[in-house]
């Protein structure tokens, strides 16, 4: 008995925070993207489950809800990492050798093509077409820190102070 | 000051509004006929093909199904532009299309195919570009291809907007973009009805039928075999308009001698049994409303229905008829009767339908029409199909000879020739069970309140001194309003019938396609005539009927025979897309599931209590081997707290108190184990 209070518990308390977005949003079909960007604001991206869970939450066939998480670039339906390093490579970055700066991540990070994700979660890598900040080309932002004329051996270094501050935190 | 005038310029003549909700409708009516993909009367308006385009003066090209038309407005729906456009956009939809044509089931009927030959595509200037994208060939009813689709959204539409259904949506965009189940599931399993109404309007090949007509053919070649038809009543209607007979013309006794020359040895008739369902399912009714049990009963005919409400009403499952469609009472009767009637050996028997309809190919291979792991009804054709099937043997149907449906099983009174229009199951019921509870003879035996096409049909009829309230609905979308209505306590009824596809059978989605306006009241007029020539009409005076219950099913409708082989039970089918999180599970995989619904918007959930109850009883009495326990979350604000229970397919009336519910829960358990 207590095992499965325990199990229901875990399951609904994993739940309240997109209750809370229904909620807030008044369970409103119209209101279904802002309730996708905040679902993934706090669970980083979205799962099956808590598609089908805002689908029939809302009164909207399921098929509905994946068409428009598909259909916008901001929604991923793939786990994402604590980390997330967005590389730019817009036509500025480009010519300052950008590639050179995902290479030398991937290797750091054992990722490669379409794998962008850590198998232990920790960092996603995405590039994106513009930063608009392209007098600092090449540009990567980790997390929300902005690091201009960055250098492969500057990327990696990044990567490994937050390596080492999760393995700190984690003492 | 001068009058306006309510008119525009099309094509410099002058027409007059009249109402029309948009450009492309008033240009119709005018006598041109501009192409379109994505638009259909009957559903919302998408703008999305590009090729109804026109010139409207001042304003410049513009989709004309999106336009309102406004007086004074000068519309040219052919210039050089516009030509151009049109044929453009139609090279490029050709360039990423799967050109197969010969072999694609929709060849010669096919709106992309008509499109390029008449705007006069000789090349397609662009790329071939096919993605090789596998089909989706998991439904028995239905058949996607992915490579054909020219991404319209006609069947997105159908399935959302009349069916309430939703079972397809646009994912992705630009050039990934594709028509697709939830999460990119196979459409079987997803809550897909197969009613196959997205076949019905999609304007390509890319959702048809699936075809049995092969393995027909090898049953009908093998000599060992004897193979017997029945044939729907809604088929006779439409089968003619692919042989150049007007619409809703009964071909019946033409049909019947080219399938004996397809070679069926016997041809029969589905409006046997659909009088054999008015038996059982009048008597059931009767039965109900004296004893005031379940009301109101629904009509169980329509496997799309039937699947559309253990998917998303569950707890209405008792107020189903049990009474097995006349599809499935004829395989019933068919596999009791015929081997010994035909002195043939019960294995050489095989059994065929000619439906109008895709979710009776699903009804078909459902484990509980089959006995010893034999189908009652061994393969489905649609009306297509069968037509297809007489095509390819170059018979013209318009040239044969009539012949009669083979008996006992071909002889049917008028009831059950109408069963294919909607609103007729309903008459057909009426017309027996007025009778039998006001105990004497029947003389007028139309009931007119329940025909015609409009979206609910309602009725109070006074019999013997009670008043019968009767709906009729058609269309999944109507059939849900309704469904909410009684729930809400808004409308009350004793009988309502539903059909899954507006207009009933005869529109089914195995039926010709056809664009002519009004198809469906022509052909339910067909049935309607047929049933005014016949000179028996009541159902219960089909004498074969009780001649057939007095040899093979213990002499009456209800008795214990009629309810082993000509009843049924239903499925739970719900929460397919509910966060579940697994509780118990037995190691075998046929093991029924027990699902405790828990309200997350409620703090401390009922739900977990009983939960909590039931792993203890299933612990308790060592049946952890024999059931799997799951959670599944919900915050509909429908559910409002109060806790939904499944045993199996047994949905557990909702109550407020938890030890009352689980009472009932234990209940459920003992009994579904005591059936396994």
């Amino acid at each position: 008995m207590q095992e499965t209070m325990e199990t229901t518990q875990a399951m609904i308390d994993h739940l309240a925070a997109v209750n809370k977005i229904l909620e807030k949003y008044n369970y409103s079909e119209a209101k279904l993207v802002p309730i996708l960007q905040d679902v993934q604001a706090v669970y980083k991206y979205l799962s099956k489950d808590m598609i089908s869970y805002v689908a029939t939450s809302i009164g909207v066939p399921p098929s509905r809800v994946y068409g428009v998480a598909t259909f916008y670039a901001h929604f991923s339906l793939q786990p994402k990492g604590r980390h997330i390093i967005k590389l730019c490579d817009g036509t500025a970055c480009h010519v300052k050798k950008s590639h050179g700066l995902l290479n030398a991540l991937y290797e750091k990070l054992n990722l490669s093509g379409d794998k962008r994700t850590t198998s232990d979660l920790m960092f996603t890598i995405e590039t994106v077409s513009c930063l608009g900040a392209c007098g600092l080309a090449p540009v990567m932002v980790v997390d929300e820190e902005v690091h201009g004329q960055c250098t492969p051996e500057h990327a990696v270094e990044i990567v490994e102070q937050i390596l080492a501050a999760e393995k700190a935190a984690n003492k | 000051m001068s009058e306006v005038k309510n008119t525009l310029t099309v094509n410099n003549r002058e027409i007059e509004i009249a109402g029309e909700r948009n450009l492309l409708e008033l240009i119709r009516k005018a006598g041109i006929d501009i192409p379109t993909f994505c638009y259909h009367s009957e559903l919302s308006i998408y703008g999305a093909c590009r090729l109804c385009l026109v010139e409207v003066k001042g304003k410049g090209i513009m989709a004309s199904c999106s336009t309102k038309p406004e007086p004074g407005m000068v519309v040219q729906t052919d210039t050089k532009a516009i030509r151009n456009m049109r044929k453009i956009n139609v090279e490029l939809l050709l360039a990423s299309h799967n050109r197969e044509c010969p072999t694609c089931q929709r060849s010669a009927n096919c709106t992309l195919q008509d499109l390029a030959r008449k705007l006069g595509v000789k090349t397609v200037r662009y790329k071939q570009s096919i993605k090789g994208l596998p089909l989706d060939t998991s439904s028995p009813s239905l058949v996607r291809d992915p490579n054909k689709c020219v991404l319209c959204g006609d069947c997105v539409r159908v399935c959302a907007e009349v069916q309430s259904v939703g079972a397809l949506d646009f994912a992705s965009r630009g050039a990934n973009a594709r028509v697709v189940p939830a999460f990119d599931i196979n459409l079987a399993d997803g809550e897909c009805v197969n009613c196959g109404q997205c076949a019905q309007v999609c304007p390509t090949g890319a959702i048809v039928a699936k075809s049995d007509a092969d393995k027909v053919w090898e049953a009908i070649y093998d000599p060992e075999k004897t193979v017997v038809v029945q044939v729907a009543p809604a088929v006779r209607v439409a089968l003619g308009e692919r042989f150049g007979f007007p619409t809703g013309k009964n071909v019946a006794r033409k049909m019947v001698t080219a399938m004996k020359m397809m070679g069926f040895d016997q041809v029969y008739d589905t409006c046997f049994a659909a009088d054999m369902t008015i038996f059982e399912e009048a008597t059931e009714f009767i039965e109900r409303l004296s004893s005031n049990d379940s009301l109101p009963m629904f009509t169980s005919c329509c496997p799309a229905w039937v699947k559309f409400v253990e998917t998303y009403y569950p707890e209405m499952l008792p107020n189903v008829s049990t009474t097995r469609s006349p599809q499935a009472i004829f395989g019933a009767v068919a596999r009791k009767t015929l081997p010994a009637k035909l002195g043939i050996k019960p294995e050489n028997l095989v059994v065929v339908s000619v439906m109008p309809c895709t979710a009776k190919k699903f009804e078909a291979q459902l484990p509980k029409f089959s006995v010893d792991g034999r189908r009652d009804v061994d393969y489905v054709l649609t009306t297509v199909e069968l037509a297809s099937m007489i095509q390819s043997m170059g018979i013209e149907l318009a040239e044969l000879e009539p012949e009669a449906f083979d008996m006992p099983l071909g002889f049917s009174t008028g009831g059950g020739v109408i069963f294919g229009a909607t609103g007729c199951v309903m008459e057909a019921a009426l017309r027996f069970a007025v009778e039998k509870v006001q105990g004497t003879s029947l003389t007028q035996i139309d009931f007119k309140e329940v025909r015609g096409l409009s979206p609910r049909k309602e009725a109070t009829l006074e019999v013997a001194g009670k008043m019968l309230r009767i709906a009729v609905v058609h269309g999944l979308a109507n059939a849900r309003r309704l469904i909410e209505d009684i729930k809400s306590g808004k409308a009350q009824y004793d009988f309502v019938e539903v059909m899954a596809c507006p207009g009933g059978c005869v529109a089914g989605g195995g039926q010709p396609i056809t664009h002519e306006e009004g198809f469906r009241s022509k052909r339910a007029a067909g049935l309607y005539d047929t049933d005014k020539d016949r000179q028996v009409q009541k159902p219960q005076d089909n004498y074969w009927v009780d001649q057939c219950y007095a040899e093979s099913f213990g002499g009456r409708p209800g008795s214990h025979e009629a309810h082993t082989r000509l009843h049924t039970t239903y499925k739970n089918r719900n929460q397919i897309f509910d966060a579940k999180a697994p509780i118990m599970h037995a190691t075998s995989d046929d093991a029924p599931t027990i699902c405790v619904t828990l309200c997350t918007r409620q703090q401390n959930c009922p739900g977990q209590k009983l939960l909590g109850m039931i792993v203890e009883f299933v612990k308790a009495n060592g049946l952890t081997e024999k059931v799997n326990i799951d959670a599944a979350f919900s915050s509909r604000p429908e559910s409002d707290g109060t806790i939904a229970v499944t045993v199996g397919d047994v949905v557990i009336p909702r109550s407020d108190s938890v030890e009352a519910m689980f009472k009932v829960v234990k209940q459920a358990i003992e009994s579904m184990l005591a059936v396994k």
